[in-house]
This record gives structure tokens, sequence and C-alpha cells, in this order.
């Protein structure tokens, strides 16, 4: 007596279904991760390369000169906050107030170093230290994208990856600042540049007015700093920002208890 | 060296250092630990809350016109805000800004 052959056992999980486009990013090697990693972030320069150019005209009208544009785009590498600083720089504001307004600018980055542990946490200590210091919002936008949406890369390429998004925002930046500095000594004070930082700063939180919460924080970030101008330069910020920052994290609270009640 | 040069280069390499401190945090020292939720919450409101108030009082009292309150600066800013919460789109936000800007000072001036 034969038993009919029964068929090989097929497990849908052992062979997971990717779609043609992850299939062809996990084929691809490091070197080539580094080429992808370069040219998914070329659009980006069409705002990147304006604000490096920007922050060099500033810092020219701030009294800078180019080794400190290049010191503050080499060693901070954060341009909302380098801003900032020159800003208050301009003002006169004092040194610690300084240091705090512009740290605070890049708070924010805690939380992109802590997203990206589940990802990078098992690099070489090396280069963990390599991606801290390329950790910007471009880099770490396209990569976190880039890793979620293809769980299954392996590290050498999503290292690669970064990489090629750090050299082809970086390495611009710099550039960028440079240029801008030499521009702006050559640009009359007639063109209003004064006004580019707060348009900038505006153009940047405008999109970020996502929730009620963020909104609530805006709100409160202006009026307290409108009020706090009395106070010595530079101070009201310190004031006005964790007053914000309390301001959208209890707006957020609410309204997470308000549905969990619905 | 003066004593503003010396100032700016404390605030960079301060300042450097402070942010590198900042992105290393959890990838180099904290790892795979938990922020706290308090903690999480109040970060994700840093950029929100710090830049507006930077940029507030500039728009409000502008240096180039000595404090005093600007109709051309204040349209600027505005126009600025408004193309910033449609679009979405930081780099159509500055242009709209400094066309406002630049069209009115043309025409008040």
């Amino acid at each position: 007596m034969t038993f009919p052959e029964s068929p090989p056992a097929v497990t849908p999980e052992a062979e997971p279904v990717l779609t043609p486009e992850q299939r062809r990013v996990l084929a691809r090697s490091p070197a080539q991760c580094i080429w992808h990693g370069i040219v998914q972030s070329l659009p980006f320069l069409l705002v990147l390369v304006p604000f490096g150019l920007l922050f060099g005209v500033l810092s020219a009208e701030s009294g800078l000169n180019l080794a400190q544009v290049l010191g503050f785009s080499a060693l901070v590498l954060a341009g909302a906050s380098q801003f900032t600083a020159v800003q208050l720089l301009s003002d006169h504001a004092p040194t610690i107030i300084v240091i705090i307004s512009a740290l605070a600018v890049n708070l924010r980055m805690a939380m992109y170093s802590a997203s990206l542990v589940p990802w990078l946490g098992n690099a070489s200590p090396r280069q963990r230290g390599l991606v801290a210091y390329l950790l910007i919002d471009q880099t770490y936008a396209l990569s976190i994208q880039k890793f979620e949406d293809n769980p299954n890369l392996r590290l050498d390429q999503r290292m690669a990856y970064f990489v090629g998004t750090a050299i082809c925002s970086c390495i611009p930046w710099l550039i960028a600042s440079a240029v801008g500095f030499h521009l702006g000594r050559a640009i009359p004070e007639s063109w209003a540049l004064d006004f580019a930082l707060p348009i900038t700063f505006l153009a940047m939180v405008a999109p970020m007015l996502r929730s009620l919460a963020h909104m609530a924080a805006a709100a409160v970030s202006i009026v307290a700093a409108l009020v706090f101008t009395v106070l010595p330069s530079g101070l009201g910020i310190l004031l006005a920002a964790p007053l914000a920052m309390a301001t959208g994290a209890i707006v957020e609270k609410r309204m997470e208890q308000a549905r969990a009640r619905q | 060296m003066t004593g503003y040069d010396l100032k700016i280069w404390f605030v960079i390499v301060v300042l450097g250092a402070g942010t590198y401190l900042i992105r290393w945090s959890f990838l180099g020292a904290i790892g795979n630990r938990a922020i706290p939720e308090w903690a999480s919450r109040a970060l994700r409101y840093t950029a929100v809350a710090v830049l507006p108030a930077i940029a507030a009082p500039l728009v409000v009292w502008p240096a180039a016109t000595d404090g005093q309150m600007d109709p051309v600066r204040l349209t600027a800013a505005l126009a600025t805000m408004a193309v910033g919460i449609t679009t979405r789109n930081v780099l159509l936000a500055i242009v709209a800004g400094m066309v406002t800007l630049f069209g009115m000072l043309y025409i008040w001036a």
C-alpha cells in the first residue's frame, strides 16, 4: 500500500514576499548603497544650498571671519542652531545664553539618536561615533525611511546608505557657507537681508504645525518671546522655549486622553 | 584676536561639543534604553518652541527699522507662514516671504 506523496511543506514565513524595489535595494553592494544615498539626497540640496548660502551671508554681516564660518559649519554642523548662535552673538547676548539657546535647538537630535539605535546600534563604536557627527535632519530623515522600508538590509548596507546621504549633505553645506560668506561681503545693506533669518525660521516652523499641540507650542513660544523682550538679550528665549515645550507636551497628553475616552 | 573673536570661537567649540554629545547620546552611551515618556513628548516640540521665539521679536520689532513695527516685514512674515502651512514646503515658503518683502519694499520705498 502506497500513500500519495505529500506536497513539500511550504511555509510562507520562510520566504517573505518582497516587492521588486525591495529586492533591488537588498541586492546592492555597500558601494552601490553609498551611491544610492548620494542620489536620493540630491533633491534636498534645493533647500540646503540656499540655507547654507544664507548662513554665510548673515555670518559675514555679523562680523564673523571665514575661518569662524567654516568652524561653525564643520564643528557644529546644524543649520538652525548655527543661525541661532550667530543671531544672538550679533545681539551681544551673554556667551552662556548663546550656547544654551543654540543647544536647545538641537535637543531634537537626541530623538534621532535614539530612533537609530535599533538599526545602527550594532555598528562598531567608531562607526557609531561617525554617525553621531553626521546626524542632521536630512541624513536622519532619509536613512530612517530607507531602514524602515527595507528592514532586511544588512548593517553594512545601512551604514553605507547613511554615509552616502551625509556626503551629499555635509560637504555642500560647508561649501555653501563659504560661498555665502563671500557673497555676504558683496551684498549691499539695502537688500534687507536682516529679514532673511526670521523668514527662514518661520518657513521651517510652518510645515511642522501638524497638530493642535504643535500650534499651541508655537503660539506660546511667540507670545512669551514678545513679552520677555523686556529682559536682557537672549534671556527671553530661555524662558519662552521651555514654556512652549511644556505646552506642546501637555496639549498632546490631553488630546490622547480625550481620544482614549471616546 | 579680539575679545569678540575669542567669544565666537568659544561658542563654536562648546556648541560643537555639546551638539555632538546630544547626537551621540543614545547611539553611543545610552543604547537601547527607552526615553522616558515625558521627555520624548517634550523633545517633539523643541523646534516649534525655540525657532518662533527667536523669530517673533525680529518680526515685530525689526532691527532694520530701529525696532519700529513695520507693515512690510509683518506682511512678509505672514505670507511665509501662510505658504508654509498650506504647501508644507520650506523652500516655497522662503521664496514667498522674500518676494513679498522685496515687492513691498519696492512699492513702499
